[in-house]
């Protein structure tokens, strides 16, 4: 930065400045003149959509700071003063609750389009993995920041998730939760310390983004054909073609994030959180914020231990994964030995299932006491997972073609898997034990007594066997869904599709379709 | 390193191209990790349980007012604890039960000192919810002692988890009995 020629300014003053720090310089450099590829569509907005609500959110929680007071006797009293008294307090609360909210909107819509043009390809992944990182920051901070009200929700909700850090093996109860909250429960030091991080994260997801838009600007922009742009006639400049055009999409995004603010504004909050915390009285149905339904769903979705046989199962199909399919040709195993990995680790992994569901069979090491990950710390580790999948993703699809445009099986795969991730966010919206379907099969009288919960009243010998399917077994299948996306999709992918042919540079594309349409 | 060698190799290149230079770097930046980390201690541990919410730890209870069947609920290190008055029928249940089928294998005179009495924190040991069940009218589960809402776990009379996703009893406070109808917990 900076070191390249400068050309000069006439303004004098300009001049002074820039001769001293090139800042004007380097603003020209990187903003005005920048290449950017020139077929941009309408998914490029949303990282400059982010950035304007990383600062509003910055913006408008200074501002609320001012008027909040961290403390569990006073919290939720300041927040109501914020909307009720406080000089368009309303306003600001709206802006910046609403605002969360509509952070994540961009944001997804942003890793969306990263994965499905693959952007997080060689050379980007680093600037992909600075992504990830920042996505993480936000949902640390939005987690923080929902317990400041201190609502039920605030509590509840903060109980739950902090909770899940007692999972740890050894550690975890004994030093990690007492160091997390400053006491034995969510309490004023918890408060406290939460407010501190909730100021401070913003401003080190901001250091991020400035590495995440540093490492974008060595590779440059990735585009809808995935093909790096091979001179002048594939770019244009950033100013003013790509700042009109953030700009207008930023006006459509706007409007629609000012009608929840105005009109809407607890429509994707929870009612709950309008009463005041009470560590006495949990709320019957605790779920987090909307942006965090998916993950909340993987989470509750292990219900079983895995057991030595488990771990030991998925440990070779794993090396069976690595070595035949990520490494193209097997370098240390042979094909009947990969036949035979495949078999093994399968049937130990389903053996180690059945046997925690049927611990009446009485197999050694599969009691809830003998296992090494139990199900509560399997859920977290499963949680946290599938957001470090996310790191990984630029070496589990490794196929050299970048746009799901022309990966016609990697393009279902996406979409089906951006539907499993929808479908999973409502499975964390709901009960656990929800039954969406269910057949009753035997005596028919039976059945009928079900029906009309009077269970009680049938004869011994005559209970009919129920099939049901609950929330729980959804939320399971859509998180075998996801991570097989990850696991085995992709690394498949990678290895077995063809691909279509792609073009020859993205103006020849851009000439080709206006005169497809042109005629 | 003898001796010879080590004069041979001063300030220059030894056979595999390490310095002494490599090393002091290698010792220089061990010492400011150490260094670092010791420097760091005193502000980790600051958000450790500070000396008032220790002082907290102990709380007395008058337990004569309530009836058998019910429960009374006592904030103990901002958490709620259960003492629950149990019935005839309830101690029976609890010590009916065969240890080996449990999840988390406690028998029933474990977990009590005197039957009629079963004092357990009221914290779901699954994700920190409180159960319900401290009314003879609130929905007690499938075992007739607790059941948390939050995702469905049923406690027995004794308070150990029976059926959902809970992995542990619920846990039972250090308390002892002053007098026949007071108790300090803690």
């Amino acid at each position: 930065m900076g070191h390249a020629p400068r050309e000069g300014f006439d303004n004098p003053i300009i001049e002074w400045v820039d001769s001293r720090l090139p800042i004007f310089t380097m603003m020209q450099k990187e903003y005005g003149v920048f290449p950017t590829p020139r077929n941009f569509n309408w998914f490029w907005n949303f990282g400059a959509i982010a950035m304007f609500m990383l600062i509003t959110m910055i913006v408008t929680g200074i501002v609320l700071a001012m008027h909040y007071t961290a403390d569990t006797k006073l919290a939720f009293d300041s927040v109501e003063r914020i909307t009720r008294d406080v000089n368009g307090g309303w306003l600001l609360r709206n802006l910046h609750m609403n605002g969360a909210s509509f952070f994540f909107i961009a944001v997804y819509i942003h890793m969306f389009r990263g994965i499905y043009y693959g952007s997080y390809k060689g050379p980007r992944e680093l600037l992909w993995i600075l992504g990830v990182v920042i996505f993480l920051l936000m949902m640390a901070t939005a987690f923080i920041g929902y317990v400041l009200p201190w609502g039920q929700m605030s509590l509840w909700g903060a109980t739950v998730i902090t909770n899940l850090f007692s999972a740890i093996p050894f550690v975890g109860e004994q030093y990690i939760m007492p160091l997390l909250l400053g006491g034995f429960s969510i309490d004023n030091a918890t408060l406290t310390r939460f407010f501190a991080l909730h100021y401070l994260l913003p401003f080190v997801i901001f250091a991020v983004v400035f590495l995440h838009i540093w490492a974008l600007h060595v590779t440059g922009s990735n585009n809808p054909l995935g093909i790096e742009p091979k001179g002048p006639q594939d770019t244009l400049p950033f100013h003013p073609y790509y700042t009109m055009k953030d700009f207008f999409g930023m006006i459509i995004f706007m409007i629609l994030y000012a009608w929840f603010v105005f009109y809407a504004p607890d429509a994707l909050g929870h009612p709950d959180n309008y009463i005041p915390a009470n560590p006495l009285v949990t709320p019957p149905h605790i779920v987090p914020e909307w942006y965090f339904l998916p993950f909340y769903a993987i989470l509750r979705a292990i219900t079983f231990n895995f057991n030595l046989f488990m771990l030991a199962g998925l440990g070779l199909l794993a090396v069976f994964m690595v070595e035949f399919i990520w490494r193209y040709k097997p370098k240390y195993l042979s094909g009947a030995q990969g036949i035979l990995l495949l078999v093994a680790g399968s049937g130990l992994a389903v053996f180690g299932l059945l046997a925690d569901f049927n611990q009446t069979w009485a197999i050694p090491m599969t009691a809830s006491t003998d296992v090494p990950i139990s199900a509560k710390f399997g859920g977290v580790l499963a949680m946290f997972g599938s957001i470090g999948l996310l790191v990984v993703l630029p070496w589990l699809d490794s196929h050299p073609i970048r746009s799901a445009r022309f990966r016609p099986l990697f393009r279902i795969a996406v979409l089906v898997f951006t539907l499993s991730v929808f479908i999973l966010g409502y499975a964390g919206s709901q009960p656990s034990d929800k039954v969406y379907l269910s057949t009753c099969l035997g005596d028919a009288q039976a059945c009928e007594a079900i029906e009309h919960g009077n269970a009680d009243h049938i004869e011994a010998g005559h209970e009919p066997t129920v099939l049901a399917l609950d929330n729980t077994m959804v939320a399971q299948a859509f998180t075998a869904l996801y991570f097989s996306f990850f696991l085995i999709i992709l690394p498949l992918l990678s290895r077995f599709e063809k691909g279509r042919e792609l073009p020859t540079s993205i103006h020849e594309a851009v000439l080709a379709k206006k005169q497809k349409a042109g005629a | 390193m003898s001796a010879d060698t080590k004069t041979k190799n001063d300030n220059s290149h030894s056979e595999n191209g390490e310095t002494r230079r490599d090393f002091m770097q290698l010792l220089a930046s061990a010492f400011g990790v150490v260094g670092g980390a010791l420097a760091a201690w005193p502000l980790i541990n600051s958000l450790n349980p500070a000396k008032d919410t220790l002082a907290l730890a102990t709380v007395e209870v008058d337990i004569s007012g309530i009836p058998k069947g019910e429960a009374k609920t006592i904030m103990w290190q901002g958490k709620p604890v259960f003492v629950r008055h149990r019935t005839e029928e309830e101690i029976k249940m609890a010590e009916a039960v065969e240890v080996q089928s449990l999840t988390d294998k406690q028998s029933d005179q474990e977990r009590v000192q005197r039957p009629e009495w079963l004092v357990t924190v009221g914290v779901c040991t699954h994700l920190g919810c409180v159960p319900v069940g401290q009314k003879m009218t609130d929905t007690r589960g499938d075992y007739g002692g607790w059941f948390c809402p939050c995702h469905g776990s049923h406690y027995d009379t004794s308070g150990r988890i029976r059926k959902g996703p809970a992995p542990k009893n619920l846990a039972v406070p250090p308390y002892e009995f002053i007098n026949d109808t007071t108790i300090r917990i803690g």
